[in-house]
């Protein structure tokens, strides 16, 4: 039987603030164990937590960039369950007042059809510290990233397929980006995905029972998970078993789940007011403050690239997925290429490259500018197409200037008729086959020819002066 | 006093077990770094729920035996700053919790009057070791009546201060939103003196609020005509000994005679603030205790596994009184019974502030007993964990409200046992109540 797919998807996105939310520790990745740990996040008896204003703001910006209602006044609530790497036996997070909720977002998934998604609910919390397994039976703890800001976004049950769920993900990603507030960077962890997942016929109302998957550590896995949940809740429904209520742990290198806990031993949280915090109080001058500092969002500048640069649909969203790869081709832009000449070379070239490098644009060893001048290079017809591929791959490594090293490669376009006369004139004689051939009709040597001269030139002939040049020597 | 005249003090006194930790070598430092301040060279008793970097901390518990706190309370560093020498730490009930000092893992402290009787609790040591003379003062801490009632108890003056006027950073947390650190002295003067001192906004404590000190010492003397006194009829009903009553009412009439215009008022929703307390302060409490589970400090039960970790650790880390409470707050807070216990009784809270807030607004203060008997016998409640509660019927409401209350001595009862009267004013008029208390001092005379 068919049945419809309702996926609704949870995630953690650690704030890049300096320090953590409730003290003055450092939130630097990768630091050696505990080593930016104090008594309040070591949870020492006695200690209080101060909020990090800095959270509120981050807090406030993915909110409004996610066009949500935002609180003036929301509260901090106490999450109870003991874990080794729970400092305090309870996690301060939000329950019933969160800052952000009723929130959306759009998406394009599949047939390129625009959909929008509900956002439930975006709230703060603190992270956790880290299990650290392998010292033989015993396991250690590392509290580094104990009390790190995160904020939890939570969605409407609004997706109805792993594509779809997929599409959100790389949206949200994008957008958080965007704002700077997180690195969303799931393999450190950074950004963290939960799915529920259920079935039900199509044209039923009620959402069938759901499952939670939890632990998958790329996009690529979450989509993975998702289809063989899928499969798995679609069997147990056709064999006309019930789906338990359970939570369930993505297995990676199995490529399968396994149950991580039941109904039956879910945890009782018992929330209740963080008593150490005041409520989070916020005036709408602050949130009107920064709202006028959000930066441009991915819709916005792909409206904008389209209608400014006349860019098509597939290189604008892969510029866009990047706000700093989207600044640098506007970079190239500014300095005076044609825009749709500068979007082929940074989507194609350029993001090539830092692919292979492994490096960030900011990395990238060619500027904006020396790009551009590449660009007019070829406009000018100084240069060929091809040619200017290798001056492009010569200038990785070459910070010289562009006409330098067009010299020094020697790829200096020939448009002098007298040279390129006498080129054709030999290869007239050369190929009198051909020759004949083509003065009789068959067109399509024209290229063969092209070739030859270009051989001959070492690629430097401008084909624009070839081809007539052909016509008029061979061609009579 | 020297170093060693202490110690021969304390020794002599043994037997009240007023300390639990009195490091020599740490005193002697102490005694050669004194900070030039208005407290110069006076020792000052520390209860053994406050941080005091390099001393133990144990709030009495076997779950903290040991454990070396790395750094000081707020309150700690603003004593040491000002001129104080920190003498040691005193007994309590394990985390704070009791009211006659019985609950302590390293036994209960005594009455400094009469020894076969309770100290009073929870600020038991504390508030003996000052009873005794063995310090200048000390500092206690007032969840639902901890300084006042043992204050009472002893005959001393105890202070609870508004909530939000100390600094709780360092203070263990018991239940957050009643807590406060208040000073345990023998007059009114020394406890604005100490209040001047340790009050104030602090950046570690959110809920520390950013309000002047004044200089209390400097205005303790206020004629009795000024103020408007209520006497709230529901705290002299069923359960009070007659002496205490008399000794209250007799404070009374000598204000009234010193030209305060007095007047009954009624606190009507008073009864159920012993309910409220019990409930909010455990919820808050089995929170603020789920820390201690033998991963990173203090006593650790099991090395067996994860759970069994958790399990023996606090299965035999904590007594009897402070596991009742946890499982009482765990309960209240539980999905399907938290609006009916939790959510009611935040409810009946805000309706008891209303009640004090409505008073406040036709009085100054407010005067009732601080107990309703005088220091009972040792072992007495210690079965009857509801009698044991109902004595902080008084003073619970001041900390369900957040404002400030003082016990001090107004007499004693036919076994010269002291009796305590307390002071209650609005949140921040702790000068009201120096005002008021200094009067009554004089009424003793």
């Amino acid at each position: 039987m068919q049945y419809e797919v309702v996926i609704g998807l949870e995630i953690h996105a650690q704030l890049k603030t300096e320090s953590k939310v409730f003290c003055g520790c450092k939130t630097i990745y990768g630091n050696s164990p505990n080593s930016q740990t104090c008594p309040i996040c070591l949870g020492m008896p006695g200690t209080l937590p101060v909020l990090n204003e800095k959270v509120i703001e981050f807090a406030a910006k993915a909110g409004l960039a996610l066009e949500c209602k935002i609180r003036l006044n929301s509260r901090t609530a106490r999450k109870n369950y003991f874990y080794p790497d729970l400092s305090k036996g309870y996690q301060i997070s939000q329950y019933d007042e969160p800052m952000c909720e009723f929130g959306k977002i759009e998406i394009f998934s599949g047939e390129d059809r625009a959909k929008v998604l509900g956002i439930t609910r975006i709230h703060i919390e603190e992270d956790s510290g880290k299990s650290v397994h392998g010292f033989g039976d015993k396991t250690a703890v590392d509290f580094n990233r104990c009390g790190t800001g995160l904020i939890e976004i939570v969605s409407e049950p609004d997706m109805r397929s792993p594509e779809e769920a997929r599409a959100y993900l790389v949206k949200l990603k994008q957008i958080l980006e965007y704002l700077e507030v997180s690195d969303c960077n799931m393999e450190e962890g950074s950004l963290r995905v939960d799915a529920n997942i259920s079935l039900r016929p199509f044209g039923q109302k009620e959402l069938g029972t759901k499952t939670e998957m939890k632990n998958m550590n790329s996009f690529r896995a979450v989509e993975k998970a998702l289809y063989s949940e899928i499969e798995r809740q679609g069997k147990v429904l056709d064999n006309g078993g019930e789906i338990q209520q359970v939570t369930m742990l993505w297995n990676e290198n199995l490529n399968q789940a396994r149950v991580m806990r039941t109904k039956e031993d879910a945890h009782d949280y018992r929330y209740f007011p963080e008593p150490d915090l005041l409520p989070i109080e916020i005036t709408e001058g602050y949130l009107a403050d920064i709202k006028s500092q959000l930066p441009e969002l991915p819709d916005a500048k792909m409206r904008r690239f389209s209608a400014d640069y006349k860019l098509g649909k597939e290189a604008i969203s892969t510029l866009v997925l990047d706000k700093n790869w989207s600044a640098w081709f506007e970079e190239v832009v500014q300095a005076g290429s044609d825009p749709v000449e500068a979007s082929k070379w940074v989507t194609v070239e350029v993001l090539r490259v830092i692919k292979e490098r492994l490096i960030s644009i900011d990395e990238f060893p060619i500027s904006p500018l020396k790009l551009s001048q590449l660009i007019k290079e070829i406009e000018k017809d100084s240069i060929s197409k091809q040619a200017g591929k290798k001056v492009f791959d010569h200038m990785l490594d070459d910070h010289s200037d562009v006409s330098l090293i067009i010299e020094k490669l020697g790829l200096k376009q020939v448009s002098d008729t007298r040279n390129l006369e006498v080129i054709i004139r030999d290869i007239k004689e050369k190929y009198s086959t051909e020759v004949s051939r083509f003065q009789n009709g068959e067109s399509k040597l024209l290229g063969f020819f092209m070739g030859q001269v270009m051989k001959e030139s070492q690629g430097k002939a401008n084909p624009k002066i070839i081809a007539p040049l052909i016509q008029k020597i061979i061609g009579d | 006093m020297s170093v060693s005249d202490f110690l021969s003090k304390v020794a002599l006194h043994k037997e009240y077990n007023a300390f639990i930790q009195i490091d020599e070598i740490d005193l002697n430092k102490r005694f050669e770094n004194i900070c030039d301040g208005p407290l110069k060279g006076e020792l000052v008793a520390v209860k053994d729920n406050i941080c005091v970097e390099g001393l133990n901390l144990t709030c009495a518990s076997k779950m903290l035996d040991g454990f070396k706190v790395p750094y000081s309370a707020t309150v700690i560093q603003k004593l040491e700053k000002a001129g104080a020498i920190i003498a040691g730490k005193t007994n309590l009930d394990e985390f704070a919790m009791g009211s006659s000092n019985e609950f302590s893992y390293f036994g209960p402290a005594f009455n400094s009057v009469d020894k076969s009787r309770v100290a009073g609790g929870s600020s038991g040591g504390s508030t003996v070791a000052v009873g005794c003379g063995l310090v200048d003062y000390a500092l206690g801490s007032d969840t639902g009546g901890s300084v006042r009632q043992p204050a009472s108890f002893n005959g001393v003056v105890g202070l609870k201060p508004s909530y939000g006027r100390v600094s709780r950073y360092g203070l263990v947390a018991f239940a957050s939103s009643f807590d406060q650190i208040g000073p345990i002295t023998k007059t009114v003067e020394q406890s604005a003196k100490i209040l001047g001192v340790i009050a104030g906004h602090d950046p570690l404590d959110a809920t520390s609020m950013d309000v002047p000190v004044p200089d209390y010492v400097a205005n303790l003397k206020r004629p009795a005509s000024e103020f408007t006194i209520g006497i709230p009829k529901e705290y002299f009903g069923e359960g009070i000994q007659p002496e205490v009553e008399e000794a209250v009412r007799k404070t009374i009439i000598n204000m009234e005679t010193a030209g305060a215009k007095i007047i009954e008022v009624s606190l009507p929703h008073t009864e159920y603030g012993i309910a409220v307390y019990y409930i909010i302060s455990s919820a808050e409490a089995s929170s603020n205790l789920a820390r201690y589970d033998g991963v990173r400090y203090g006593f650790r039960g099991s090395d067996e596994s994860m759970d069994e970790m958790f399990r023996q650790t606090r299965a035999k880390g904590f007594g009897s009184e402070v596991k009742r409470r946890i499982m009482l707050g765990t309960y209240v807070l539980s999905s399907g019974y938290y609006d009916s216990f939790y959510g009611q009784a935040q409810k009946v809270r805000r309706i008891i502030k209303e009640d004090y807030l409505n008073v406040f607004k036709k009085v100054d203060a407010i005067i009732t007993p601080t107990t309703p008997t005088t220091a009972f016998k040792s072992g007495e409640k210690l079965t009857d964990p509801m009698a044991m509660y109902l004595n902080d019927i008084y003073t619970v409401s001041a900390n369900l409200v957040g404002i400030p209350a003082m016990s001090l001595p107004v007499g004693n009862d036919k076994n010269g046992l002291p009796i305590g009267c307390q002071i209650m004013a609005p949140s921040f008029k702790e000068e009201t109540i120096f005002q008021l208390g200094t009067l009554i001092e004089g009424f003793q005379k």
